[in-house]
């Protein structure tokens, strides 16, 4: 059996999963990585995409909208800005999801400040989630 | 001396106004229980944000390359107190010793010379400072349609905070809240959140991290956030403290109309023994003088 290590996965209103995982596929900034027991202490960012856990007690999935990852000795906790349970997110709360992202850029452009480049990438990463879990989500109009 | 018929209209208004402070406590005290509910919940979140955060800090602090938001603007000249109140009264003194403490850091800071600038939340808080310092506010958040404070609300709040910041209107941004620490005890609390200030202490020094991307590209996305989590800590304390502050004052206000009854009562029983008296008097002398 493999090692296991504990992982929790709160947002700011709640604690959404707290289990033994196997392993945990993480959405970080710079690419998914898949933390398994005895992983390096980490910090890395998220961005918006899909958590997979694998727990003795089965397979779940979360998708979360950013925030970060912590990697430690004694377990991962994900500290994400809003999860959801994967079934919960149906196509209008993707679409909600795209369209409050796309509205960031969309004030980010018309304030011409800096963020406009991180903002497109994402709505974009938003609407790859989507097509992911096969919801087919709106495309913004960028 | 007021008529038994007074009497009996007083007892009556203070029976009534005994039944609505005690439906008031009932409300309070089941609106207390989701309120810590909700605290305890978003602890975690917090704790861990804080740690990190903390670790952060200690690494990158002291270098010139710091975000601006744990750094500072290096001056402290402009000051902006944020404010956070409840939308109703009726609560003890919750409103009040929040904005007692502000009002008294306002009039410190202005005695030294420095700027203020006031953005209030919650309907309380602006009624009271208002008076005194009504030129000093830049603006007020409006909860009172929010029936349950989520993290979206803090957000929200936090966002206004930083564009001010980033707009350069003040260097040093303080909030007022209360932290519940049982219901009959709130402490109204100030504490700083930008520059932002962690305590060293709780970052944890045993593992080594490696960042991903970098520590300064995570510290400078996570600040922001960390604003908003203190916001909303504070938001979910004051929710807590003002339901217990309310729901102690309402048990007062029961107990007292309680006495009042009774005082009332002794009062009303006497009046009328006393009329029965002099009417038995009246008769007696009546029938003596025949």
């Amino acid at each position: 059996m493999a090692d296991t290590f504990q992982f929790d996965l709160v947002s700011p209103e709640r604690r959404l999963t707290s289990v033994e995982a196997t392993s945990v596929m993480v959405p970080g900034a710079e690419g998914d990585m898949t933390v398994m027991a005895s992983h390096a202490p980490t910090i890395t960012s998220l961005r918006p995409g899909l958590l997979r856990v694998e727990a003795q007690g089965g397979q779940q999935e979360f998708v979360v909208t950013g925030g970060f990852a912590e990697i430690g000795a004694d377990g991962v906790t994900v500290l994400a800005e809003r999860a959801l349970p994967r079934d919960e997110v149906t196509r209008d709360v993707m679409n909600a999801m795209v369209r409050e992202a796309a509205e960031v850029h969309k004030s980010a452009r018309e304030r011409e400040e800096d963020g406009v480049d991180e903002a497109a990438k994402l709505v974009a990463d938003m609407v790859a989630v989507g097509t992911h879990i096969g919801l087919d989500p709106e495309q913004p109009n960028l | 001396m007021p008529s038994l018929k007074d009497l009996k209209n007083r007892i009556g208004s203070v029976k009534s106004t005994r039944k609505i402070t005690k439906a008031m406590q009932m409300v309070a005290a089941a609106k207390l229980r989701r309120a810590q509910d909700a605290a305890e919940a978003a602890r975690p979140y917090a704790e861990r944000m804080q740690s990190v955060m903390a670790g952060l800090a200690r690494s990158v602090g002291g270098s010139d390359t710091a975000p601006r938001l744990l750094r500072g603007t290096g001056s402290d000249r402009t000051h902006l107190i944020v404010l956070m109140t409840a939308e109703r009264g009726l609560a003890g003194a919750f409103n009040s010793s929040i904005t007692r403490l502000a009002r008294y850091r306002v009039e410190k800071l202005l005695g030294e010379g420095k700027q203020v600038k006031i953005l209030t939340v919650g309907r309380k808080g602006r009624d009271m400072l208002r008076r005194d310092h009504a030129d000093k506010f830049v603006g007020h958040i409006d909860l009172t349609e929010v029936k349950r404070v989520g993290y979206d609300d803090a957000r929200g709040i936090a966002q206004e905070i930083l564009k001010r910041f980033d707009d350069g209107e003040f260097d040093v941004a303080t909030i007022y809240y209360s932290t519940f620490k049982s219901v009959i005890n709130q402490v109204p609390t100030e504490q700083q959140i930008i520059p932002a200030k962690f305590d060293e202490d709780a970052a944890d020094t045993s593992t080594v991290y490696d960042y991903e991307p970098s520590e300064e590209g995570i510290l400078a996305d996570l600040l922001p956030r960390a604003v908003a989590t203190q916001v909303f800590a504070a938001l979910l304390e004051n929710a807590a403290s003002e339901q217990g502050a309310r729901m102690s004052a309402m048990d007062n206000a029961t107990r007292n109309a309680g006495e009042m009854i009774e005082d009332l009562t002794i009062e009303y029983n006497r009046s009328r023994q006393a009329a029965i008296t002099k009417e038995l008097i009246e008769i007696i002398s009546g029938a003596e003088a025949l």
